[in-house]
């Protein structure tokens, strides 16, 4: 993907107002929430505070790209089978959170999960439902062949 | 954001050009999770922001038990702690560095973003006091060298000259009997700002009874990053015994100058140095104890 931006604009401000790709969400835009969060060369990162500038080169994973071919990402489906948002502005960045977390600590513990997601924020759920969703959705992930994940 | 030009350095020579330019505000973009979100909100003014990630020397990382450890200024924190060698040698500069923020951060900030920004509160920074942590900086006038507990002046200024930069962090090898360790008071369990912080690190004597020497440093209770010598210096000859751990958090309790502020008061932060002090000298004499020989 190109796109043309000013050197004071974000990553964040450049998915959702040049390319459309609204599923990333702005809220605090100052890297405490997480609601922004994309895959940057694999690794998570808050997008408002990467420059628009400084990703070119790179690959970057939005929520767009976490469905499967064949439909929902396990993620996706455990969260709303465990009712694990409920306004879902903080959503795509749990499960872009989530998903880091699973491809490289497929079974991790309540702890390590908690841990992990302490950078993203939900004013709705009180957590406990996305932590469960996550573990849920690992365990689903682990009978998977690793391709399909 | 305000406006303003974007460049990306590729030597260290272009990037001390760029940052000497007259007459213009230009300020050096590592991990931003500082500079960015100061920009937005106005509380830095900057015409140019200087991109030093391209630079091969600030992305060092390498350990060895001679040499010691250098930490590129540019090097992200997530890669530390991932470093299995490094996170073994030198447990309690990752106590400090896993604290920064959280995932997310810790995927872009740096350790000498944490330095540079020389908040008192910054947790790095105590703990790369007690591990003896030299700051290479490069500007118009080449290298030098200073102890890093020197680096910060006041708050979130530092002995970077017009056109310096920090390049490198050199850490010493661990002696013998080294153990260290750095913890904090938040209100959450993680991504708060620290109310107060203690590193302490400690060498012991062979039978491992007693102190040969011992550095200690706080976060949060003072303008920058308190290095308290004269607490580490009481313990050199002394037996490792409560009494005396908690004489040195007593020492260090009467050096910190905390203020009253939204996360804490100066009463609290003044116990605080002195409970913390003494948790971390603990933790850093149980790690001195058990520390076998690192290849």
């Amino acid at each position: 993907m190109e796109f043309l931006c000013e050197a004071n604009q974000s990553l964040l401000e450049i998915l959702r107002m040049e390319l459309g790709l609204t599923g990333t969400k702005e809220a605090c835009n100052n890297g405490n929430c997480g609601a922004c969060n994309v895959i940057m060369d694999g690794v998570l990162v808050n997008s408002c505070l990467v420059l628009a500038v400084e990703a070119e080169g790179k690959s970057i994973t939005t929520i767009e790209g976490i469905a499967l071919p064949g439909g929902l990402h396990p993620l996706q489906r455990s969260f709303l089978e465990h009712a694990a948002l409920q306004c879902g502005i903080c959503t795509p960045g749990f499960i872009v959170s989530a998903k880091v977390l699973l491809d490289h600590t497929p079974d991790p513990s309540e702890d390590q999960v908690r841990r992990w997601m302490a950078g993203n924020l939900c004013r709705c759920t009180g957590y406990d439902k996305i932590v469960r969703a996550v573990l849920a959705a690992a365990q689903v992930m682990h009978a998977m062949p690793e391709q399909e994940r | 954001m305000q406006s303003f030009d974007y460049a990306a350095t590729h030597s260290l020579s272009e990037a001390a050009t760029m940052l000497a330019q007259d007459g213009k505000s230009v300020q050096v973009l590592a991990g931003g999770t500082d500079l960015i979100v100061q920009l937005r909100e106005g509380r830095r003014q900057v015409a140019l922001v200087v991109d030093i990630k391209a630079i091969p020397e600030v992305n060092q990382l390498s350990y060895d038990p001679i040499q010691g450890l250098h930490i590129g200024a540019a090097v992200p924190c997530y890669k530390i702690c991932q470093h299995q060698r490094i996170a073994a040698a030198y447990p309690g500069l990752i106590d400090a560095i896993s604290l920064i923020g959280g995932t997310q951060i810790q995927g872009r900030a740096t350790v000498g973003g944490n330095l540079c920004n020389a908040s008192p509160a910054a947790d790095t920074i105590p703990a790369l006091i007690v591990h003896r942590a030299t700051c290479l900086i490069f500007g118009p006038l080449g290298l030098r060298e200073a102890p890093v507990e020197t680096f910060c002046t006041a708050p979130g200024q530092t002995i970077l000259a017009a056109g310096e930069f920090l390049v490198t962090l050199r850490i010493p090898a661990p002696p013998p009997g080294f153990g260290a360790h750095y913890q904090r008071f938040i209100p959450r369990n993680e991504m708060d700002i620290a109310v107060t912080g203690a590193a302490a690190a400690v060498v012991l004597n062979d039978k491992r009874t007693h102190f040969i020497s011992a550095r200690i440093a706080l976060s949060a209770v003072a303008p920058v990053p308190l290095y308290v010598p004269e607490a580490g210096e009481w313990l050199a000859g002394r037996e490792i015994h409560l009494e005396n751990l908690r004489q040195a958090a007593e020492i260090a309790r009467a050096a910190a100058q905390p203020i009253d502020d939204m996360r804490g008061t100066a009463t609290q932060r003044k116990q605080l140095a002195a409970v913390l002090t003494r948790r971390a000298l603990e933790k850093a004499v149980e790690r001195a104890r058990t520390q076998e020989a690192k290849p």
